[in-house]
């Protein structure tokens, strides 16, 4: 079930972080062993991404966030990877409908404000993110009750 | 899909973000996750916002040696990988209305890569002997936007105007003309995929390498979009001639498309395709680049063995 309040840690990237960047190809053959996928989730775009992301934190990226293929691994693996939320300035359209499916808050904000490794906090229901480190406050709006109760549940799943 | 089953006015959904394909036969067809397709066939039921709409309004007609996909990569690299981002592009105008259905298949393939939700056509006298032809005359309705439709945006593309186009490595919306990188070494050109392997992209890459070789340092794998393709290829002896070219023809499919098998790339290496995505990494290595072009720059390509405007090999 995930929590009204997230804290972590800002994990920063560029804009068009594609599926393929997410879970690249070649370890497709992992697909029937996810947890050894999630050591390579956002190995190209980041190298070492995957050791050093703990528990709770967050991926910070620009636009179009998961552009490509409907593939739910790739939410699936970040998820598993510890990841709590995704913020972006803004999420292509299938990524950001298995994302919650998935259980995997993705809040859509003006990321430029955060920086690489800020300590953040994340309140779900009020749409509201707060960076402890430089101070700022910012905001995704309300999401849809509907999404609440999903991502509530932990993904589509189990909420039907 | 579209062969098979997409009919005008249906509502499709699948687990593959190219379902928007079937929107050339003026369905609503749309990409989704595991899960919603799960739920879907368990309940019956989805749930949609309806998209608002970007007209794209074409005039004029193809130039010799230019093609459907050069249409949409200059789309893409005009309005961006995010341009539609879960919009309706709908293609209107009296040259869509000219466009042929595998010219349609191409187009609503990679409205996705725009990251629309879906690419409509009307549903025209094209669409009803393409269904004819499919056997499946009887799911034919006629269907036009409403004259007052509103839009969000309106584009209009002149296709007189368009030349051969090239999304350079690592976007598909780095769009240049071929002109502006031609000369560039490549090792590996594929052609097929659900973007470019219907029968017509096939004929279109024969006439260009009949009587042909392909250039000693570069690979040419050839994939159909479908059995019922690959079958109408080899009666038509393209695949002869593709083969006989230096061609390696893939069961039809993804092929090397998705870096699963059958043409990773190795390290440094760099492929003219006619599939739709160029992301890093995306051909199994992200060590190599694509560029994603039309099949007739493709077929020009694996003669010479770098990228090669297709109006110097007709």
């Amino acid at each position: 079930m995930a929590n009204r309040f997230l804290k972590g840690r800002a994990f920063k990237f560029g804009d068009n972080i594609s599926t393929d960047l997410i879970i690249p190809g070649r370890f497709s053959h992992l697909r029937s062993s996810l947890p050894e996928l999630a050591k390579h989730v956002l190995e190209d775009a980041d190298p070492g991404f995957a050791a050093r992301v703990k528990r709770g934190d967050f991926i910070v990226a620009g636009r179009n966030f998961g552009l490509g293929s409907s593939r739910e691994h790739a939410p699936l693996v970040i998820k598993m990877s510890g990841v709590s939320a995704i913020l972006a300035k803004s999420a292509a359209r299938i990524f950001f409908r298995n994302a919650i499916n998935q259980g995997l808050p993705v809040l859509i904000c003006d990321t430029d404000k955060i920086d690489d490794r800020d300590e953040l906090e994340l309140d779900l229901t009020s749409g509201t993110i707060t960076d402890l480190t430089s101070g700022v406050q910012l905001t995704s709006g309300k999401m849809p009750k509907v999404m609440l109760s999903i991502l509530g549940e932990g993904g589509l799943i189990p909420y039907i | 899909m579209a062969e098979a089953f997409a009919s005008p006015g249906d509502i499709i959904i699948g687990s593959d973000s190219h379902t928007t394909t079937a929107g050339a036969l003026g369905a609503f067809a749309t990409g989704m996750g595991s899960s919603d397709m799960a739920i879907a066939l368990a309940l019956g039921k989805t749930w949609f916002r309806v998209p608002e709409s970007i007209k794209v309004k074409l005039s004029g007609s193809l130039p010799k040696g230019v093609c459907a996909k050069d249409l949409m990569v200059y789309l893409i690299g005009k309005i961006g990988a995010d341009g539609a981002t879960y919009k309706a592009l709908e293609f209107t105008g009296e040259a869509a209305a000219k466009l042929t259905m595998s010219q349609r298949l191409t187009i609503t393939n990679m409205a996705v890569e725009a990251g629309a939700k879906v690419g409509l056509f009307p549903s025209d006298e094209i669409t009803q002997s393409y269904l004819k032809a499919q056997g499946r005359g009887d799911k034919y309705k006629p269907l036009h936007p409403d004259a007052n439709a509103k839009y969000e945006n309106a584009i209009s593309i002149n296709l007189s105007q368009l030349e051969p186009m090239v999304s350079m490595p690592h976007a598909v919306d780095n769009a240049v003309t071929v002109q502006e990188v031609k000369g560039t070494k490549v090792q590996q050109v594929f052609i097929g995929t659900c973007t470019n392997g219907r029968l017509e992209d096939l004929a279109t890459a024969a006439s260009i390498l009949d009587g042909k070789k392909t250039h000693p340092d570069t690979r040419l794998i050839v994939a159909p979009a479908s059995r019922q393709v690959l079958l109408a290829a080899i009666k038509a002896n393209y695949i002869q001639s593709l083969i006989a070219a230096g061609a390696a023809i893939m069961p039809p499919g993804c092929a090397a498309c998705l870096g699963l098998h059958q043409g990773v790339l190795g390290d440094g290496e760099v492929c003219l395709s006619t599939a739709n995505r160029n992301f890093k990494g995306r051909m199994g290595n992200p060590e190599a680049s694509i560029y994603l072009a039309s099949p007739a720059t493709a077929a020009a390509t694996a003669i010479t063995g770098e990228i090669t405007d297709p109006r110097e090999a007709m």
